[in-house]
């Protein structure tokens, strides 16, 4: 395992050296990149700290997620429970997607405090560490690869986050008038030479939600749909959608479900 | 205030609207004001983006509920009013340093919680558009642009256009996915002018 994280970090290096182009030629090369990585995905290492966070004893009330932590699919498992959300927990009253029900069940179980977690909940660029939510994210999206999305859009509420989800995806504002939809309302547009996924469709919800949580080539740090969201947010020149927040959960159930039905392949690898 | 605890909550109330299983619960407009409820509560002033840039102004709030495409009385009042919005040159020059624009068409900066607000904005142009022919890594969101002079010309009323365009994309097409540069501040007059060279200027390399 640890040979191959080497061999992985000087492929990622070497990625970041051509990135910086943005051209043609850097597409396919990521592409090539990416090929030759899938068999050894650095992802899996975050995988590997997150299973010891779930299952250790942690937090001031001293348990493990393992045995307090429902995602959906019975306390403790996490089997299928990365495709099966956003869901509705009645426990919280709320509709959520994974990382915000991890972080439900690291306050509301174990007894951190939200504003800890929230303080610094992405990995940054000159960190050395993903957080703990990241690694715990990571570890429990590796319990549903290659499974296909079956968020429970016949569920009333599921169904509410999801249309209004969409319904903030149009909302445009702020100086540039930019919503999501701008960048990611048609097919096969772009900006630069980046790809934008058209979120309404099923190809491209698809494309917003595979490879994630994902490890990110540039700046080689892991990364969930939380940071992608909020990063796209301070794209649109919106201010910053609050951590594990439900507008964020929304835009999530937005995109699985239109999605719903196609293979998730677990935790992937990101440009 | 009814509506907000029902999402953050949902209450009982929608599990009996949603009687028919599958389906929405609600319409359209109700959803998109639930949108903006979620949004009013789940967000915060990070940097130079402020809290108060998630209310829409009456243009946005416009196309927002209608979908991009107003109906055409609507449309053609609103374009009217974003037309008067447009600050022409006082000497009346629409013709900048097309050398100078195509630095601010490639600059990507500004408005963002990550960029300083005392740091001058770029027009993001390539973001969206093709322009100068040496550019390969271009958006694909507006239209191409190369050759725009070639075949529009450089006449007095295109370069007034193409000023105005800049200015407020709004005049010429009420919900355009583009911004509104000039009205936003954006960009000043003088950086407009450079951007105005650099498409229409038969020296500039977009219409060689
Ligand atoms: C101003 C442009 C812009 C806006 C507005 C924008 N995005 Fe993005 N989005 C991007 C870019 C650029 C990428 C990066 C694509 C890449 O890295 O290849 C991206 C990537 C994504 C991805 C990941 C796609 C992938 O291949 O993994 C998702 C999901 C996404 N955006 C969703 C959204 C949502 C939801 C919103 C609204 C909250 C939004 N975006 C608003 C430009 C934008
Ligand atoms: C977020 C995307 C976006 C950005 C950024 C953007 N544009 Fe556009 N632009 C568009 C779209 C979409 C259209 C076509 C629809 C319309 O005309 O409103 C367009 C149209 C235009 C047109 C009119 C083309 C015609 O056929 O007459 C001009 C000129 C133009 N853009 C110039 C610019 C310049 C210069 C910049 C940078 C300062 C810029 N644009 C930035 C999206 C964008």
């Amino acid at each position: 395992m640890k040979k191959r994280i080497v061999l992985l970090a000087a492929v990622a290096v070497a990625w970041t050296g051509s990135a910086s182009a943005q051209t043609k030629d850097a597409n396919a090369e990521f592409e090539k990149f990416r090929a030759e990585m899938e068999e050894s995905n650095p992802a899996e290492l975050f995988e590997v700290k997150g299973e010891e966070l779930w299952k250790a004893k942690r937090g001031p009330k001293k348990v493990s997620l393992a045995d307090s932590c429902d995602l959906g699919q019975g306390v403790g498992k996490i089997e299928g429970a990365y495709v099966k959300a956003p869901r509705y927990f009645a426990d919280a009253d709320a509709v959520m997607d994974i990382e915000r029900r991890i972080v439900w069940c690291m306050t509301e179980k174990q007894g951190f405090k939200f504003e800890d977690i929230a303080k610094k909940p992405f990995q940054g660029a000159n960190d050395n560490n993903a957080p703990d939510i990241t690694n715990l994210v990571t570890y429990v999206a590796s319990g549903s690869r290659n499974m296909e999305f079956d968020m429970p859009m016949h569920d009333a509420k599921v169904r509410d986050a999801f249309e209004t989800g969409k319904a903030m995806a149009a909302y445009r504002a702020g100086p540039y008038d930019f919503s999501c939809n701008t960048c990611h309302g048609a097919d096969g547009k772009r900006i630069r030479m980046q790809n934008l996924p058209n979120l309404s469709s099923p190809e491209g919800a698809l494309r917003g939600v595979l490879g994630w949580p994902g490890y990110r080539m540039t700046g080689g740090v892991m990364l969930t749909s939380q940071w992608r969201m909020n990063d796209c947010f301070r794209q649109q020149r919106f201010p910053e959608p609050k951590y594990a927040s439900q507008a964020v959960t929304n835009l999530i159930a937005y995109m699985t479900g239109n999605a719903n039905g196609q293979m998730y392949k677990g935790p992937g690898i990101k440009r | 205030m009814k509506t907000l605890a029902m999402i953050s909550g949902v209450t009982a109330t929608v599990a009996l609207l949603a009687g028919c299983a599958g389906g929405p619960s609600r319409s359209e407009a109700e959803y998109r004001q639930l949108a903006m409820e979620t949004i009013k509560r789940d967000f915060q002033t990070k940097g130079q983006a402020k809290y108060e840039r998630l209310t829409a102004d009456e243009l946005q709030q416009a196309c927002n509920a209608h979908g991009n495409n107003p109906p055409e009385g609507i449309a053609k009042k609103l374009s009217e009013a974003q037309y008067a919005t447009i600050k022409r040159p006082a000497d009346g020059k629409y013709m900048g340093d097309w050398k100078q624009g195509e630095k601010i068409a490639q600059s990507g900066r500004g408005f963002t919680w990550s960029d300083k607000a005392t740091d001058p904005a770029g027009g993001n142009c390539y973001n969206c558009h093709q322009i100068g022919p040496n550019e390969s890594s271009y958006g694909t969101v507006g239209p191409s642009l190369l050759g725009y002079g070639k075949t529009r010309g450089d006449s007095a009323g295109m370069q007034e256009y193409v000023y105005s365009k800049i200015y407020n994309a709004k005049a010429f097409n009420v919900c355009s996915e583009m911004p509104r540069f000039g009205h936003a501040g954006a960009l000043n007059e003088q950086q407009i002018k450079h951007l105005v060279a650099l498409l229409l200027d038969p020296a500039s390399p977009v219409n060689k």
